[in-house]
């Protein structure tokens, strides 16, 4: 591993995109930064802004309108970005997949690098996806 | 000249205070973390922020807005950073004599980082930008005539020299400012001032995380954002340690001196931290009727009490 990617993968910045979502997947990664779980071991913060962000973690169902303004977010976004889809409505659409207003899960959208099913996920699991992330 | 750059480059310069810099940043993250009951992040953490901005993300132009301006104000924001902290540590260090008046040009340099954040701001043409701009000139306006107020009142402490390098001498012939009456009222207020020019919580209204999403860094990415963060890193070193020149009797290098210079510094940092976790953001114009009315009341009772050699 060299240096930059050995950087890189010691600080990632996460910028959090909920789309429609029931809000518990958000409950459970707001979880990820109490001190039982504690992200910022790792290095991870959670950033405001897309332009300093270096994963996006989308949760929720994405519907038509939050499909452009996920469209928009990632265009923003500074490359090289990594998208992770959290819940089972991020990763296959859960319940709502059938829905009229849904606009298909996220892979349909943007290309994504990591699933975390789970309806919520546990933080548990959210880390072991991250750390999964980071061994790829 | 082979010495002026080894002073301006390596020690006290760019390697020394960058080094230095990111460790007191990981030493505020530790202990912000310890005070959340969190184990917080490692040692070399700054510095792997700094590396990955730099050398791994993309730097993102605004479309509408001036592209050089926005470029060029964090290469002028570390430049005044590194002035500052070259005139601070030459004379507090004991390398150099420096001149007679030199707190004021520190004075006008330490502005250097606040002004050029407002002018990359302003460039970046995000209305959020915008709003982080004029929340940092308002706030600039209100702690800077406290600050110099603070300085005279040192100045006039110290019987009227203004040379850094004349005012530790003072101190170290008569004992530090800071074990008087007003010399204590004078270390809090400088405290607070040093808060709000790091953009510390209660006063890190001009880049807000929760609220305007980083106000004046929101279109920063990559390389430039990069600089900020150094300049950030360097700032919460200069900051303390010219805290430590004017009130806290300077450093001494010589056998227990090193222990007393690294207890000074540590302990005002982590005075700024505690208090940066321990208190909610303020608005605007909160902080400028506290710095406005307060704080200058405080120092005028501190220049009175003086007057009378409390």
């Amino acid at each position: 591993m060299n240096f930059k990617e050995y950087c890189f993968k010691k600080s990632l910045w996460v910028f959090h995109f909920g789309g429609a979502s029931c809000n518990n997947c958000d409950i459970e990664i707001l979880d990820c930064l109490t001190p039982r779980y504690d992200i910022e071991r790792f290095g991870m913060q959670l950033v405001g802004s897309i332009r300093h962000a270096d994963v996006l973690l989308v949760n929720g169902s994405i519907n038509r309108k939050d499909r452009q303004r996920l469209l928009e977010i990632y265009n923003q976004a500074a490359k090289p970005i990594l998208v992770v889809a959290v819940g089972a409505c991020g990763c296959t659409g859960g319940i709502f997949a059938d829905g009229n207003t849904f606009a298909g899960p996220v892979d349909k959208i943007i290309p994504v690098d990591a699933y975390i099913p789970g309806c919520p996920p546990k933080p548990e699991a959210i880390i072991a996806g991250l750390v999964r992330l980071l061994n790829k | 000249m082979g010495k002026e750059l080894l002073y301006y480059l390596v020690f006290p310069g760019f390697i020394f205070l960058a080094f230095v810099g990111g460790l007191f940043s990981w030493a505020d993250r530790k202990i912000s973390a310890w005070v959340q009951f969190r184990k917080g992040p490692p040692l070399l953490q700054p510095f792997y922020d700094f590396f990955k901005l730099l050398l791994v993300k993309e730097t993102i132009l605004p479309s509408r807005g001036s592209k050089l301006t926005f470029l060029l104000a964090p290469v002028f924001g570390l430049a005044g950073a590194l002035l500052s902290g070259i005139m601070i540590l030459l004379p507090a260090f004991g390398l150099r004599q420096g001149f007679s008046g030199d707190v004021i040009v520190i004075f006008y340099m330490l502005t250097i980082p606040s002004l050029t954040y407002i002018i990359g701001a302003l460039a970046a043409g995000n209305p959020l930008a915008s709003v982080g701009a004029s929340r940092e000139v308002k706030l600039v306006i209100s702690y800077e005539l406290t600050f110099l107020l603070a300085i005279a009142a040192i100045i006039s402490k110290s019987g009227m020299v203004t040379g850094l390098h004349q005012i530790i001498a003072v101190q170290q012939s008569q004992g530090a400012f800071a074990g008087s009456f007003s010399g204590i009222l004078l270390v809090a207020v400088f405290v607070l001032c040093i808060q709000a020019k790091l953009g510390f919580v209660p006063f890190d209204m001009a880049e807000a995380e929760t609220e305007i999403t980083h106000g004046c860094f929101i279109e920063y990415s990559g390389a430039a954002y990069s600089l900020i963060k150094l300049t950030k890193y360097m700032m919460l070193f200069i900051l303390p340690a010219f805290l430590c020149a004017m009130l806290l009797g300077g450093f001494r290098f010589n056998g227990i001196g090193f222990l007393w210079a690294f207890l000074k510094l540590i302990g005002v940092l982590l005075l700024i931290t505690l208090i940066r976790n321990t208190n909610p953001r303020i608005r605007i114009d909160q902080a400028m009727r506290f710095f406005l009315i307060w704080m200058n009341l405080l120092v005028i009772v501190a220049i009175i009490l003086d007057y009378f050699n409390f």
